[in-house]
């Protein structure tokens, strides 16, 4: 790495190595019985320049080449987009725990057992239905250094537990599950079986609904299913700084319901999300988004931020190419009402876990529309039966204005929201 | 040089021959070995900026054994070490290999298939490219009311080796081009979009002649702000080629898929072969042998010659989608649709080019007799779970006594694949392909593939809204 941020000196006036290498052992269970194990073994270094003031950059899978690194990013420099930030000469970082070695040392033995367990228990309360899982470890490592002097250099290692559970009767299909991750190596079965179990047990009876609006909860996966996709481009500061976002001159403005608040939260110790740096090497911060309703804060990477006149939130993330600004871990503060009491308080509504299809239509109004893939019926404050062949629509920012209740059973969903149950009255519900 | 691809692959090429002779060691049921290299450039525009410009080179391979009906898989970028990593994959099967594995046995293949380029896009000057990019992006902004647009363009030059026990040795490659242009129109706080994806194989001139399209595109999105919401209920719809496309991809597609189905005696009994899913006039088709689309390929990702399937022939289930070891558990015959988006993925059964067979009813005639409709076009995405689909229209019209109406924002379709089959109950002569399209599945995405239909008429067709 130091080589080829030698030669990147040479031929630009700034430069930035990004290496990033993990090995991954996924189990994969399917139908119910153990079908594959693999090791995935990647790698990856990204060269970002500055060259003439224009931002040039090239990645490779390989070390070996570093003249052909430098020469492709010095290629795209010529056209690239001109550079308005520094990179940062920072060396310290807020600390915060994400690697546990007892990750790697998981045996391929206990993780089949743990993949075993889980199916059996499912299998056992439901013997018609057939499971696909995964249970995996992950070690990841990240290394950044840059021309002015910045570096970082650190390793997080990721457990995760999941499994999809299939019941078809006739033509009718249900589509139950869960999945935890962890930094630590998650070594009980549990809250996985238990959720699942719970959504069978629910979805025994179909029940029929009217089209019309009506009361919806959003459990914790339906919140990221049907609403988050919305609020990520929203408080992102690139959309914010096209005029783009619907919130993007509300700073300070009161948009949400008083009751609503949401952060992000890199800092969690153990959490996947968390993690001491952005992929730009700035520390990551706690970012309040929104405060009892009025947002705070938009998102930004040292780019945008720069040509937003402000600084960056550390949320510089890449996903195969340039950083663009990227939550690391949305936290909605929870409320004050039981799951339980928020089902009793409602005489007809539904309750959506999964919303097949959300994130198609007009995201960036707020807009989403989708089909009930798992989601439950509620009648006179009881919950009655499966919900099926129905559409939610509506527009999240009129949702979140007016919210029915929070509740407090926060749940984290993929290590990436962690969310309470939302109740929301009047959504547009379709049937047949 | 324009028919040629960029790659050299001679280090990949040795590796490849020490690979063969590894495996010939080894003790497995099957085992088998991809080697990888490609070059990939994209350029992208948000706004009215250029975002970046990018240059990536992949170098790569995995490892895949069968031992008693278990798979060991090792993905790597370490070149080095081969008969370790040989080693450890067969190690894995033989860890959860319980039973007697069944798999395809086919004849050995010993080709280097050559790529039939017209025009490399990778062999184009950055500058040349950027022009055109430079032209479209100024195609977006010279409509007025535009708040902000996504303009994304890439391309990739891939050159693959796979080798297997059985002594195969077959080398591929291919040219691939995708743009995706997004256009955003804002007012009074209220927000529509407009987008166009097109894609080519092995060709970049498609590429060049969007500027109308694209221009169009623009406008449409400042239009949208101006148009009502259409209110949630069943209709009857007409979908466009495009769509409708999606739509079978979508909806019938991966049910077509075998490995959802071989082991999985509910969804076996549902899709049983010579069973009635839709009227006599519906035929759907997967075909990688038909050439030059984005889905085509002449051997799969385990050496299996590609094949055009009758998915559903007048109506009824004929046929699906197999890899060696679905069709070997099933009885059948592979179909050569095992595909991996790149060495760090096994191959999964996956479609290719995917479309509903042109049938004889005329655009007007089909919309002759609708009283109260839609007319959906152009795509925005789709998602399924086998029974229940969705599928959003980029552009979407009323349908008023017989006649195409006032447009209205677009619309999310959906429902359950079993009923709105039988829902068709016309077809079109007007068969597109769109080329623009990426498939997900199994955490590999975007898989390179088309599809297409002519018109299609659906009675009762759910459509979310207001």
């Amino acid at each position: 790495m130091e080589e080829i941020l030698a030669l990147a000196k040479k031929a630009a006036e700034e430069a930035e190595v990004y290496m990033v290498t993990s090995e991954e052992t996924p189990v994969h269970f399917e139908s119910n019985r153990l079908k594959n194990i693999q090791y995935k073994q990647s790698q990856s270094v990204a060269l970002r320049i500055i060259k003439n003031g224009k931002i040039g950059y090239a990645t490779s899978t390989s070390i070996k080449n570093a003249q052909q690194l430098v020469d492709n990013a010095v290629a795209t420099a010529g056209f690239g987009m001109k550079a308005e930030f520094q990179f940062p000469a920072t060396m310290t970082f807020p600390e915060v725990a994400v690697f546990d070695a007892a990750v790697e040392k998981v045996s391929l033995e206990k993780m089949t057992q743990l993949g075993a367990e889980l199916i059996g228990k499912i299998t056992g309360y439901s013997p018609e239905v057939i499971c696909e899982g995964g249970v995996t470890k992950d070690l990841y490592h990240l290394v950044i250094i840059n021309s002015r002097g910045g570096k970082t250099d650190f390793k997080q290692s990721i457990f995760s537990l999941g499994i999809e559970g299939q019941r078809i009767r006739g033509t009718d299909m249900l589509f139950v599950g869960d999945y935890e991750s962890s930094c630590h190596p998650i070594l009980k079965t549990d809250e996985i079986v238990k959720t699942t179990i719970r959504q069978l047990e629910l979805a025994k009876n179909t029940a029929k609904v009217a089209s019309k609006p009506m009361s919806v909860i959003f459990a914790p996966d339906g919140v990221t299913s049907s609403l988050v996709l919305p609020l990520i481009s929203a408080f992102n500061g690139k959309t914010v700084l096209e005029g783009a976002s619907p919130i993007g001159k509300k700073l300070g403005e009161k948009v949400f319901d008083n009751n609503l608040t949401l952060k992000d939260n890199p800092l969690i110790p153990y959490n996947t999300g968390s993690r001491q740096c952005d992929d730009e090497c700035v520390p990551c911060q706690v970012t309040p988004l929104i405060t009892k309703g009025v947002v705070n804060n938009f998102l930004y990477d040292l780019q945008t931020a720069a040509r937003a006149k402000t600084i960056s939130t550390g949320n510089g993330q890449r996903q195969g190419g340039l950083p663009s600004p990227s939550p690391h871990a949305f936290v909605i503060s929870p409320g004050h009402i039981s799951y339980d009491d928020m089902v009793k308080s409602i005489d007809e509504g539904i309750i959506i876990e999964q919303l097949l299809g959300a994130g198609q239509g007009n995201m960036l109004g707020g807009d989403f529309s989708g089909n009930v893939l798992l989601g439950f019926k509620i009648e006179k404050g009881e919950i009655v039966g499966r919900v099926k062949d129905t559409m939610v629509s509506g527009n999240v920012y009129q949702l979140l204005k007016d919210i029915t209740a929070i509740g407090s059973d926060n749940k984290w969903v993929n290590g990436f929201l962690n969310t309470p149950s939302i109740c929301c009255s009047n959504v547009s519900v379709a049937s047949r | 040089m324009k028919g040629k691809l960029k790659l050299l692959m001679t280090d990949l090429q040795n590796i490849g021959q020490q690979m063969a002779e590894i495996l010939k060691k080894q003790n497995a049921d099957y085992i088998e070995a991809h080697l990888e290299e490609s070059q990939f450039s994209s350029i992208s525009y948000r706004g009215k900026q250029l975002e970046s410009i990018t240059k990536t080179t992949s170098v790569g391979g995995n490892v895949r054994a069968l031992v008693k009906g278990g798979w060991g898989f090792v993905s790597f970028n370490d070149l080095t070490g081969m008969e370790d990593k040989v080693a450890m994959a067969v190690k894995q099967a033989r860890f959860i290999g319980k039973e007697t594995s069944q798999f395809y046995e086919s004849k050995p293949v010993i080709e280097d298939v050559v790529a039939k380029i017209k025009e490399n896009p990778a062999l184009i000057p950055l500058s040349e490219k950027k022009q055109l990019l430079d032209e479209y992006n100024n195609a977006i902004w010279c409509t007025s009311g535009i708040q902000t647009s996504n303009l994304g363009y890439g391309d990739t030059n891939k050159k693959t080796i796979f080798l297997n026990s059985s002594g195969s040795f077959i080398t591929q490659e291919r040219a691939d081009v995708s743009i995706r242009a997004v256009a955003v129109a804002a007012k009074d706080g209220e927000v529509q979009q407009a987008g166009l994806s097109e894609g080519s194989r092995d060709d970049f001139r498609p590429i060049r002649k969007l500027h109308q399209d694209i221009r169009q595109l623009a406008q449409r999105a400042v239009d949208m702000l101006k148009v009502p919401t259409l209110k949630g209920g069943e209709y009857t719809v007409v979908l466009d080629p495009i769509l409708a496309g999606v739509f079978v991809h979508e909806a019938f597609g991966h049910l077509s898929e075998s490995d959802f189905v071989y082991e999985n005696a509910q969804l076996k009994e549902i899709m049983t072969l010579g069973k009635v899913f839709g009227g006599p006039h519906l035929n759907i088709i997967d075909s990688a042998s038909r050439p030059g689309l984005r889905g085509s390929f002449k051997y799969d990702d385990e050496g299996t010659r590609s094949t055009k399937t009758y998915l559903i022939r007048e109506g009824k289930l004929t046929g699906r989608l197999h890899s060696r070891e679905t069709a070997a558990k099933m009885n059948e015959k592979p179909t050569g649709n095992a595909r991996a988006i790149n060495y760090r993925y096994p191959p999964i059964v996956r479609m290719t080019n995917t479309y509903i067979e042109a049938g004889e009813c005329a655009f007007e005639d089909m919309i002759a007799d609708i009283k109260d409709g839609v007319y959906a076009k152009n795509w925005y995405g789709g998602q399924t779970s086998m029974e229940m689909f969705t599928f959003s229209s980029g552009e979407t019209y009323r349908i008023h006594n017989g006649k195409i109406a006032e447009m209205v924002r677009p619309v999310m379709l959906s429902g359950n694949v079993f009923n709105t089959l039988m829902n068709i109950d016309a077809i079109g002569n007007d068969l597109g392909m769109h080329q623009g399209g990426g498939c997900g599945k199994g955490g590999q995405s975007p898989l390179p593939v088309s599809d297409g239909s002519p018109h299609i008429r659906i009675q009762k067709c759910l459509v979310g809204g207001k």
